[in-house]
């Protein structure tokens, strides 16, 4: 809502008051006003002059040389519009104006001719080009109707307004009026609201001879009201109402259309003018649309409707859609003479219905969309009869022809002094809440402490208690409110275990080298069925769409977290950023059914993607590319440091590597895997040789206990024994391992490789496995004849499970 | 013989004076101390003496091989010192070649300003509630008090799965399973970060997917005040005990009274500059005291119970916080962009 202020102070006094400071006192009292505009920036020295003499330059075709009494004195002016004529009056800046734009009037020759200064179009003072009226773009601006020649014209076109511009909240559609703002700010300033009170001079005759209303649809149309005036005379309506109207944003058309566009903003109240003589009946009959049936609108559009939107009809055919459009059979124009008014209440719904079926959203169905005041509907049509009797030399007929089951009560809420400080914090004495009420000129019943007040019906959104401790709060100020901190039993906040877990996750990622990233939930056709972790790729579980996305590229809810993670490394990538660790948690959506009726799955996930160069030091030959067991190396860190031991087994999964990925186990339960993203699905994606993990995190943290109790430090000296067995080159060094652990056990706490060899000095197909194992007992030092014992089980073992000989 | 010993020590001494490696010095052990050295010799001659003499003559001579001996060892000493010193200088390296990289990541910049609010909010008592992002229309906008056909409800602004089923607009709907879960008898103090999802366009000033943070505490006796109260500690800390605050009446469907929150420009301190577009002040988060309609739905008696909440958006934070003119940056993740912030 654009509110000019030398409209508002028709309604309210502002005083002396700067746009600034009201702006900021509306601000905080609820209302945020977004910005201030000026309609002129500048345009001193500008007159009103009359053209006496208009001749053309004796040497320039195009230009006109004029003779302009501006008052004390006659300047000669070269013009060069086309429409400048003597005996008009314009407005002329002066040798010294200076115009918008920093632009200076100076006494210039043109073609040797001297020229005084520069009659100026409207868009020279600074009015916005659409906010012109057509019929004075083009050219010079003549005035239409008396002003005094030598006056300055700033008033007169109201150059020196300023617009506040209101961001109103859904809950105040009281200020999409110039009177709803009135008594806004008369509430903020403790001003009394001045209100226009419009009686329009009727002639005898009666409307009801004429027409006739009937309403098929109360709910949705309570009130209709119907003016018939006659004798209407289309012109251009009068200079403040086309400043007023300009100011608001709304460029002038003439004075019917005016007015109606005038009234809305005055009052919130749409209304809409009918050609009586198009009408083709003496009736009016609102109901809801039949399915199918047809209405060409005033933008010349065929609207197919259904049983959701209402419409005016003639009793035949429907002439609006109402409170969206009027029907072009319906429409007024230049010939039009008689015109039939309608002012009514139409529900929120019914237009809301139309403005989403159609795509037609304007000034008046915003108003009926979020509500207008059930008091002002018929005192709206009145002041429109009032200004058509004054400026379109309009007769109005007697009477208005209605249909009217409105509601129109004022709502009661209860308040009392005690309840609104427990609530506020305050301690307001009840006089001071009467005052408040008195500012917002709301009625009300008080005995001692308790207060009923009577909620006027243009506040529609106030209807419980809360809703008047709001506005009880807001004029007595928020800055006003004390700090306090609450009283209740104060808990001690703290992270969950998860939470807790979570965190440790990170940073240790984030100390290996990881850094985190944030992607998309929503994800695209092509992305959605890659890289799926196994245990959920055989869960068959549905990828879920939504019904209405954005774009191809955020359709459906992710299944893994790789698909985004890999958008990132090849982004990075593509701008020559190569070397690239990251990880990032979040959630899948896992559901198996096609259509949803209950909420998927969330799965909290863990996954990371590292490529390129892990170490690059060159000058030491100290460099190291991305591989497996660079990402092995981190994940299993990840597992030891949550205490939480995992497997990894050779396997193939879709998407990645057959030969470099390996399945990650929990127990028996399978929680994700890790391995080189497919060749041909790197060379698809742009990414180098990449790396990737994907976890369900939900799993671990089931598996994770929190060290609580100390372990004791083993007293005993640990053995350390190594030992290198041949081994047939596709026997996993992980199996031996396992063999070796468990033919150790209880002794041997620790087995690890620290050697693999395979080549020359190794006969075809096999290769050599070192190990080192830690011998300990916590009980007592080890004797060589114990270790000695476990020693030869586990070459026993080893060597029959595995066809294996040691290497000597 | 006494001579003789003397001139031994003084020809003995010269020598390991005027030795310079290891070498030479074990020649001289062996020329003066060894077993065919000339101590040892005159040494022999000892049985001629007589047997006052004897003893005395002995003391002198322990002396001598003493001397002789800490001498030698004195300038062994040296020369091992000297030898390493030389040895060392060897070895210099050029200290200013660069060191072996050591690969660090880091959090994300939201993240790192979702964890600093939840830990200003934890040392105020509040827990961490997280909640599912697929919702229901009930948990998103009904139990909200946006009830079907609610004008501040926007659908256009929503990603539908089903009629039923959303992405959620917002993280208030885990404010109203926690009350659920609480049973309406005892006091709720959370917040609820996390992700959620609006159908806008992507440009530098919209994202389909963004954060927000939301708190809640309801208990009998929360005052509007106590909002005041919390916000202003939460402001203090999070941009700095300098920044002043300020409320503004607003509107939000689930609060009664609602409020918007300010804080002054830190780049201006208030007369105006392009950050804050000129007021002085910048929007930083939405909040009120809790709708009665929403307390009831959950459970709680609005005639006992009263409660505040809150929202914010962690990149709006992060944007005013570092200048960030993109929110597109948050979610493309340019290892340049997020290098940047790792002292943050
Ligand atoms: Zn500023």
């Amino acid at each position: 809502m654009l509110v000019s202020l030398n409209w508002l102070k028709n309604y309210v006094n502002i005083g002396s008051i700067s746009p600034e400071e009201l702006a900021e006192k509306i601000t905080k009292s609820g209302i945020e006003v977004d910005g201030i505009e000026y309609v002129a920036e500048k345009s001193e020295n500008v007159v009103v002059g009359y053209i006496r003499s208009c001749e053309k330059h004796p040497n320039a075709d195009k230009l006109n040389l004029c003779q302009v009494d501006v008052g004390e004195e006659t300047l000669q002016i070269i013009c060069g519009a086309p429409n400048v004529a003597q005996g008009q009056k314009v407005a002329v800046a002066k040798p010294g104006a200076v115009l918008p734009g920093d632009f200076k009037i100076k006494k210039v020759k043109l073609r040797g001719v001297e020229s005084n200064g520069m009659i100026c179009s409207l868009q020279e003072l600074g009015i916005e080009e659409k906010y012109v009226p057509k019929d004075v773009a083009e050219g010079i601006f003549v005035f239409p109707e008396a002003v005094t020649v030598g006056e300055p014209v700033e008033p007169i076109l109201n150059l020196n307004d300023a617009i506040l511009e209101f961001d109103l909240t859904p809950n105040r559609a009281d200020c999409l009026s110039m009177l709803g703002v009135a008594y806004e700010v008369a509430a903020i300033l403790d001003q009394p609201v001045k209100l226009p009170n419009p009686k329009p001079a009727m002639v005898e005759e009666d409307a009801h001879q004429f027409i006739s209303v009937e309403v098929e649809a109360p709910e949705w149309n309570p009130y209709y009201g119907a003016f018939i005036i006659r004798n209407v005379t289309i012109n251009p309506s009068p200079l403040w109402m086309r400043n007023y109207l300009i100011a608001a944003g709304i460029r002038p058309i003439n004075n019917v259309v005016d007015i109606t566009n005038y009234v809305l903003l005055e009052y919130g109240q749409p209304l809409h003018a009918f050609d009586y003589d198009k009408l083709d009946s003496d009736k009016i009959v609102v109901r809801r649309a039949k399915e199918e049936e047809a209405i060409v609108t005033l933008d010349e559009q065929e609207r197919t409707l259904s049983n959701e939107h209402l419409v005016i009809t003639n009793g035949k055919e429907p002439i609006a859609l109402a409170g969206v459009m009027g029907g072009l059979n319906t429409e007024v124009t230049e010939g039009t003479t008689n015109v039939l008014l309608e002012a009514a209440f139409f529900a929120g719904n019914a237009v809301r219905n139309a403005v989403k079926s159609t795509g037609l959203r304007s000034e008046s169905s915003t108003r009926f969309e979020k509500g207008i005041d059930p008091n002002r509907v018929k005192l709206a049509g009145l002041r429109a009869c009032e200004l058509l009797e004054q400026y379109a030399d309009a007769t109005i007929l007697k009477h208005v022809v209605e249909f009217d089951e409105l509601d129109q009560t004022e709502k009661q809420v209860e308040m009392d002094t005690t309840e609104i400080n427990k609530r506020l914090g305050t301690e307001l004495e009840t006089k001071q809440i009467v005052d408040i009420l008195h500012r917002l000129q709301f009625a009300f019943e008080q005995h001692d402490d308790q207060i009923t007040v009577s909620v006027p019906t243009r506040r529609g959104d106030i209807t419980i208690f809360e809703d008047m401790l709001e506005e009880v709060a807001r004029i007595y100020g928020y800055d006003q409110l004390p700090y306090t901190l609450p009283v209740g039993a104060s808990q001690a906040g703290a992270l969950t275990n998860k939470q807790a877990m979570i965190r440790k996750v990170k940073s240790l990622l984030e100390g290996a080298g990881l850094m985190e990233s944030r992607t998309y939930t929503l994800i695209s056709d092509n992305a959605v069925s890659k890289l799926i972790s196994p245990e959920i790729k055989e869960g068959q579980f549905v990828p879920i769409e939504l019904k209405l996305p954005m774009s191809e590229d955020h359709k459906y809810l992710r299944q893994s977290l790789l698909p985004e993670l890999l958008r990132v490394i090849s982004h990075n990538q593509a701008r020559n950023q190569i070397d690239l660790a990251y990880y990032e948690l979040g959630s899948v959506f896992l559901t198996k059914e096609r259509e949803l009726t209950k909420q998927p799955d969330e799965r909290l996930r863990l996954a990371g993607a590292i490529s390129g160069k892990w170490m690059d030091h060159p000058w030491q030959q100290d460099n190291k590319t991305v591989d497996f067991y660079v990402l092995k190396g981190i994940v299993e860190k990840l597992f030891d440091y949550l205490d939480v031991s995992v497997s990894f087994n050779q396997a193939k999964i879709a998407d990645m590597h057959p030969g470099r990925t390996a399945e990650l186990k929990l127990g028996d339960k399978r929680i994700g895997f890790i391995g080189q993203v497919h060749p041909s699905l790197q060379k698809q994606w742009d990414l180098k040789e990449t790396y990737v993990f994907d976890i369900n995190m939900d799993e671990v943290f089931y598996a994770y206990t929190p060290s609580l109790t100390y372990k004791t430090i083993p007293k005993y000296p640990s053995i350390v024994r190594d030992i290198a067995f041949v081994l047939d080159k596709d026997v996993l060094a992980g199996e031996v391992k396992k063999t070796i652990a468990e033919a150790g056990a209880p002794l041997v706490k620790q087995v690890d490789v620290f050697d693999v060899y395979q080549g020359e000095h190794m006969e075809a197909g096999k290769k050599s496995v070192a190990y080192s194992l830690v011998y300990q007992d916590p009980e007592k030092t080890l004797t060589d004849e114990e270790i000695q014992a476990s020693f030869e089980k586990i070459i026993e073992d080893v060597t029959q499970k595995y066809q294996a000989y040691i290497r000597s | 013989m006494r001579e003789q010993l003397q001139a031994i020590e003084k020809d003995a001494l010269e020598k390991i004076a005027n030795a310079n490696d290891t070498k030479t010095l074990q020649d001289i052990k062996v020329t003066y101390l060894g077993k065919k050295g000339s101590l040892t010799s005159v040494l022999r001659g000892m049985g001629k003496l007589s047997k006052e003499e004897r003893p005395v003559v002995g003391e002198l001579a322990n002396q001598v091989r003493e001397k002789i001996t800490t001498t030698l060892e004195e300038k062994g000493e040296k020369l091992e010192q000297i030898a390493l010193e030389k040895q060392l200088e060897k070895e210099a390296i050029d200290v200013t070649l660069p060191g072996r990289p050591v690969k660090i990541g880091g959090p994300h910049l939201l993240t790192k300003v979702i964890e600093e609010i939840e830990d200003l909010f934890i040392g105020m008592g509040f827990e961490v509630r997280g909640g599912p992002e697929v919702e229901t229309d009930f948990y998103n906008f009904e139990s909200l008090n946006l009830p079907k056909n609610h004008p501040a409800r926007d659908m256009q602004d929503t990603f539908f799965i089903s009629n039923e089923l959303l992405m959620r607009t917002q993280t208030s709907p885990v404010q109203a399973r926690t009350m659920r879960e609480y049973g309406g008898n005892k006091p709720v103090k959370m917040i609820s970060p996390g992700k959620v999802y609006r159908r806008d366009t992507d440009d530098a000033t919209h994202s389909h997917q963004f954060t927000q943070i939301e708190g809640l505490y309801v208990d009998k006796h929360v005052r509007m005040s106590d909002l005041k109260g919390i916000l202003d500690t939460f402001a203090k800390k999070m941009y700095g005990e300098d920044r002043e605050i300020r409320l503004r009446p607003s509107f939000f469907p689930f609060t009664e009274p609602s409020v918007e929150m300010d804080i002054s420009c830190k780049v201006c301190h208030g007369d105006g500059c392009s950050v804050c577009k000129g007021s002085g002040w910048i929007e930083i988060l939405g909040a009120g005291m809790v709708h009665p309609n929403v307390l009831s739905m959950a459970g709680y008696n609005p005639e006992v119970y009263s409660g505040f909440a809150f929202g914010m958006g962690p990149e709006r934070i992060a944007m005013l916080k570092y200048g960030i003119n993109d929110i597109r940056q948050f979610y493309t993740n340019d290892i340049r962009f997020l290098k940047q912030y790792h002292n943050a």
